[in-house]
């Protein structure tokens, strides 16, 4: 190589060097800069007047985006591409209604503690306070349901506060958190370089638990007789899973999740107990119940897994390991509290234990309500498809590492009943607040977190219409998602609320006319499918999963078939109900 | 309907000893205890900057905190006010309170001050001008002193816990009070100890 060349390849390398480096100008390319340093990869998002100048500077990243059909559908992308990758989910709205319809999605991410990020363009600071057009406040609005929301005031800060709201919603317990971007901010000038995402100074976020205090409870539960682990979705947001599955292992410990904990321990393994709840096994709630000794890791008992309080594991020492001390203590008691992360504390534990509980009448007695509360229904001939059997034919054929994706519903509760989960990072659901149409932009954010791995999406008629519009984007971005629609003409939780508390009186749940989900799929441009019968699921299942892109199958399940087990709002777990009769006489 | 299943009823089912109270905390069966609640003053100190006092206000309402004054002043650091709140709750609703104050971005430091910690109020009261020689008698009782005076009106300016306020306002009642305005309660903690010497 001659000198000469070989000075050519130098300059081009430090050309290209210097592209990369490209200095900061405005406050926009400083909020971009920010992302790209956090590592953020995608972004999810809609344009607008006021968040321009902060689409015009990602013009110029690495950073790729995906337009969502609505801001509502970009927050839920987000979050789920939080819940998959583990990493803040990032959405992009404007001002007034944009940053509105993001409030959904924020207040979900807020109450199932996934990381997301939202950054929301806003009128020039001059105008605030004056009903400037598509001026709402979006701090005001959104503080009660993220983190903590920034509003932006400098174009030399904005990167740095970018960057502190990205560690802020990553770091101890994770959560959304909101920057709102006026524009003259954005297109302010600035040659400040953010540097990488850091919290803010007072926020502290607890390591390690207190030895003497995990001493005491190791004790405790090394004493126990009828022990029991139950495993929230802290867990998993902690990457705890590996650490749990040795702790329940080593001690031959029965395991509970709740349901956003659904996939930190293997459901197939005799150990598991799957989840407890409203919804959750019998067998589940009869351990929970009976325990004399609970080990609860990132868990906030809510009232959808604890009934009613008074008598929820009403004989059992609380172990709650938790990275929230606000958790400790807020609705059930912890006698022995233990704050940090749920990873680090679990494996104090396991050393701090003295011996493995002497639990095997325990665990004989857990194996015999398996056998007594077994999860079955019954497919008769005459009767139209069940919906359990065609999330259990699903189950069956797809790998181990298939993100299940759901809205919110009786479909959700079958989806997390009847498919076997047994990886962390593979139930992708609306839990806290319930969203329903979380599942078709979830089932987005969760592909593009996860391109290699499979992605299902369970809906109801009910929720797909509410967010249906993101199939269009599904579309767009080539996405090889299946939704399955169990469709039952009817908001189906609901009628079966009102058939069982309001006698029958089926007020706004029954839909009398509601589209054919195939052909309006095809007419989004994706594949569609018709299931009706027994004979047909294996095959439009196979179909479906087949085709490059993404399908829907609309299968027309029973309209009558309810969700049991079921413990009624505030009630005792352990007189969960089979079928009505057994909730009439509660 | 459908979707039964099986396994034993309700009523044939194993059933533990005991019970939580409302607040889930196991209790004897036979006694229950709950916990009454109590005034707790707490004071905060948290960033000086836009958007705080709404911030803190708006957890105190969406939890439902049951709150009885709310102060908010800078302090000897420009960058750092101080709030003083009181509160009265059962423990395990003061104990969040504190918890979920502390999880404020901007909040620095939360402390539940003792109960002997000095608690001072200001209030004025302006009452009917027809007799100023028994109102200026009654302020001297509350060591307070009459701040503005017309022919109509006087106004008297008083400091104190806010049990005496209470005592004052009252004694004043006799002279037709027609407007009161009361700060709330500032209170720091006796002797040398302070909140940033906490640690």
């Amino acid at each position: 190589m001659s000198e000469r060349a070989s000075v050519q390849q130098d300059d081009q390398a430090e050309s290209e060097a210097t592209e990369a480096q490209e200095p900061v100008t405005t406050g926009a390319q400083s909020v971009i800069r920010a992302l790209e340093n956090a590592g953020a990869e995608y972004v999810f998002g809609v344009q607008g007047g006021a968040i321009m100048p902060v689409y015009d500077a990602l013009y110029d990243s690495d950073i790729g985006h995906v337009t969502m059909a609505h801001e509502q559908g970009a927050s839920h992308a987000a979050d789920a591409y939080g819940i998959v990758s583990g990493e803040p989910g990032v959405c992009f709205a404007t001002s007034g209604p944009g940053a509105t319809n993001l409030v959904t999605g924020l207040a979900d991410a807020n109450m199932d503690s996934d990381p997301v990020i939202a950054l929301t363009g806003q009128v020039p600071t001059d105008f605030v306070g004056n009903d400037a057009f598509q001026e709402t406040d979006t701090v005001g609005v959104t503080q009660p349901v993220t983190k903590h929301s920034y509003f932006a005031d400098d174009a030399d800060t904005v990167g740095d506060e970018v960057g502190e709201a990205w560690a802020l919603a990553n770091e101890g317990r994770q959560g959304p958190t909101l920057v709102d971007l006026p524009k003259d901010v954005t297109k302010g000038e600035t040659d400040v370089e953010p540097s990488g995402p850091e919290k803010p100074d007072t926020y502290d976020v607890p390591e390690e638990a207190d030895d003497e205090n995990v001493q005491e409870a190791a004790d405790a539960l090394a004493a126990a007789e009828k022990p029991v682990m139950l495993a929230g979705g802290g867990v998993i947001k902690a990457n705890a899973s590996d650490a749990l599955r040795d702790f329940a292992f080593e001690y031959e410990i029965p395991v509970i999740t709740t349901m956003p904990g659904i996939g930190c321990f293997p459901e197939d393994h005799e150990l598991s107990l799957e989840w407890a709840g409203m919804h959750g096994t019998g067998y589940a709630n009869m351990a929970i119940t009976n325990t004399d000794c609970m080990l609860a890791i990132g868990t906030r008992f809510d009232d959808r897994l604890t009934g009613g309080v008074d008598t929820f594991a009403p004989d059992a020492d609380i172990i709650h390991v938790d990275i929230d001390p606000a958790e400790i203590s807020k609705n059930v008691h912890a006698d022995y509290p233990l704050i940090g992360d749920a990873r680090d504390t679990l494996r104090q534990l396991y050393d701090a234990m003295p011996a493995a509980p002497d639990a095997d009448g325990w665990r004989t007695q857990v194996q015999k309500w398996k056998a007594e509360y077994p999860m079955d229904y019954s497919t008769p001939d005459d009767e139209p498809l069940k919906p359990q059997y065609v999330v259990e034919r699903f189950s069956d054929v797809t790998p181990d590492d298939t993100i299940v994706c759901t809205g919110v519903g009786q479909h959700q509760m079958w989806a997390s009943q009847f498919w076997e989960y047994t990886e962390p990072r593979t139930w992708v659901s609306s839990h806290g607040l319930g969203t329903m149409g979380y599942g078709a932009p979830a089932a987005i954010g969760a592909k593009l977190a996860a391109p290699d791995q499979e992605v299902v999406c369970f809906d109801g008629d009910g929720s797909f219409l509410m967010t249906v519009q993101e199939l269009s984007v599904a579309v767009r971005e080539n996405l090889d998602i299946t939704y399955v629609i169990l469709n039952n003409e009817a908001v189906g939780m609901v009628r079966q609320w009102q058939d069982a508390f309001h006698e029958g009186r089926r007020m706004a749940s029954e839909y009398p006319w509601i589209p054919a989900f195939d052909k309006l799929a095809e007419a989004f441009g994706a594949r569609g499918f018709r299931l009706e019968d027994y004979d047909n699921v294996e095959e439009t299942i196979q179909a479906a999963r087949e085709y490059d892109g993404p399908s829907v199958i609309d299968a027309i399940i029973d309209p009558a078939e309810n969700v049991y087990p079921m413990v009624p709002s505030g009630g005792d777990n352990g007189l969960f109900a089979l079928s009505e009769q057994h909730l009439e006489q509660l | 309907m459908t979707g039964e299943m099986p396994g034993p009823a309700p009523d044939e089912r194993m059933r533990p000893a005991g019970r939580r109270n409302t607040q889930g905390i196991r209790i004897d069966p036979e006694a229950e205890v709950t916990h009454e609640p109590r005034q707790a003053v707490l004071s905060a100190l948290v960033e000086h900057e836009p958007g705080v006092l709404a911030e803190v206000s708006g957890l105190f309402s969406r939890r439902q905190f049951n709150i009885e004054s709310l102060t908010v002043g800078p302090t000897e650091d420009d960058d750092v006010a101080r709030m003083t709140i009181v509160i009265e709750e059962p423990q395990p609703g003061i104990e969040q309170a504190k918890k979920q104050l502390q999880k404020l971005v901007p909040t620095i430091s939360v402390t539940e001050l003792a109960p002997e910690t000095t608690r001072r109020e200001l209030a004025l009261i302006k009452v009917s001008g027809e007799k100023p020689d028994d109102v200026n008698a009654v302020a001297e009782m509350y060591g307070g002193q009459a701040v503005d005076v017309t022919a109509d009106s006087v106004t008297v300016e008083l400091t104190g816990s806010q049990q005496k306020i209470d005592a004052a306002v009252e004694a004043f009642d006799q002279f037709d009070v027609h407007e009161v305005v009361r700060t709330g309660t500032a209170a720091l903690e006796r002797g040398g100890h302070t909140l940033e010497n906490d640690d």
